[in-house]
């Protein structure tokens, strides 16, 4: 167990540097803003009510992992892989609309912030849904022994970390960029 | 389980509550957003990522903590800068 709490930490030490790098991006991000009318209010709360349930049967799938229940283990994390992919399709829509109306990141500093802020976001979205796939196989191979639950620990950290992140992103992007 | 609902369902009101502010242009909708965007993470990191059930010397916390510290200098002091920068420039 000590060894385990030794490697959440180090995990956790990871996320925090990695909380830096968003907080550079957004730095650059409210630097470079411009009034846009690129913004949809319905999609970004799509996204992020999309986003949030995952949050929330990721943390159930973790409940299921620390019961040693494989089947609502699998399930929940599964429910979860759906969700993300969804997020992930309507984030790649919304990208391709805006490349599509000339809105692309060579248009402008602004535009160059916004698509580097969430795009780096996306991306970690699309690390975690890989990661979610391997561990998934995982699970199905070797069942929940002590260092597969170690590795979905460090999952479902990851996975309400990336969800924390675009509380922001919904806050400073979509949310301020839609006052008038 | 009634742990995890509690704060599914806080982040719901949260984000429920930003998107009115939004929607019908509230006075204050900057700083009522970021309250909102503060209590959402603070419910989700109670709530989900446990950071306040760790046992032992809660490194996570305390790193938790000195981060947001380090993120705040940056943000915070970034656009304090390039505000006065752009104060400055304008007499141009």
């Amino acid at each position: 167990m000590i060894e385990d709490d030794t490697k959440i930490f180090g995990f956790w030490v990871y996320l925090m540097t990695d909380l830096i790098i968003f907080a550079v991006l957004f730095a650059a991000y409210v630097v470079l803003r411009e009034p846009t009318d690129l913004f949809q209010l319905p999609l970004a709360l799509a996204e992020t009510l999309i986003l949030l349930t995952s949050s929330f049967t990721c943390a159930l799938a973790l409940l299921s992992v620390h019961r040693l229940q494989k089947n609502w283990t699998i399930f929940w994390f599964t429910v979860t892989f759906a969700l993300g992919a969804a997020f992930l399709v309507l984030e790649f829509n919304e990208f391709h609309k805006f490349v599509q109306e000339g809105a692309s990141w060579q248009t402008s500093a602004f535009l160059s912030s916004f698509f580097a802020l969430v795009g780096t976001h996306g991306l970690h979205i699309s690390i975690g849904l890989l990661w979610m796939v391997v561990a998934l196989f995982q699970i199905g191979s070797r069942g929940l022994i002590p260092s597969n639950i170690s590795r979905l620990m460090r999952l479902a950290f990851f996975w309400h970390f990336l969800d924390i992140v675009w509380v922001f992103i919904f806050t400073v992007v979509y949310g301020m960029g839609l006052l008038k | 389980m009634t742990k995890r609902l509690i704060g599914f369902i806080a982040s719901l009101i949260f984000t429920l509550a930003a998107f009115f502010v939004i929607r019908y242009q509230m006075p204050y909708a900057i700083i009522t957003l970021l309250i909102l965007a503060v209590l959402q993470v603070t419910a989700q990191s109670i709530f989900f990522l446990h950071i306040l059930s760790e046992k032992g010397p809660r490194w996570n916390l305390h790193l938790f903590i000195s981060t947001i510290a380090i993120v705040i200098i940056i943000v915070g002091f970034t656009i304090w800068i390039m505000n006065h920068l752009n104060y400055n420039m304008m007499t141009m």
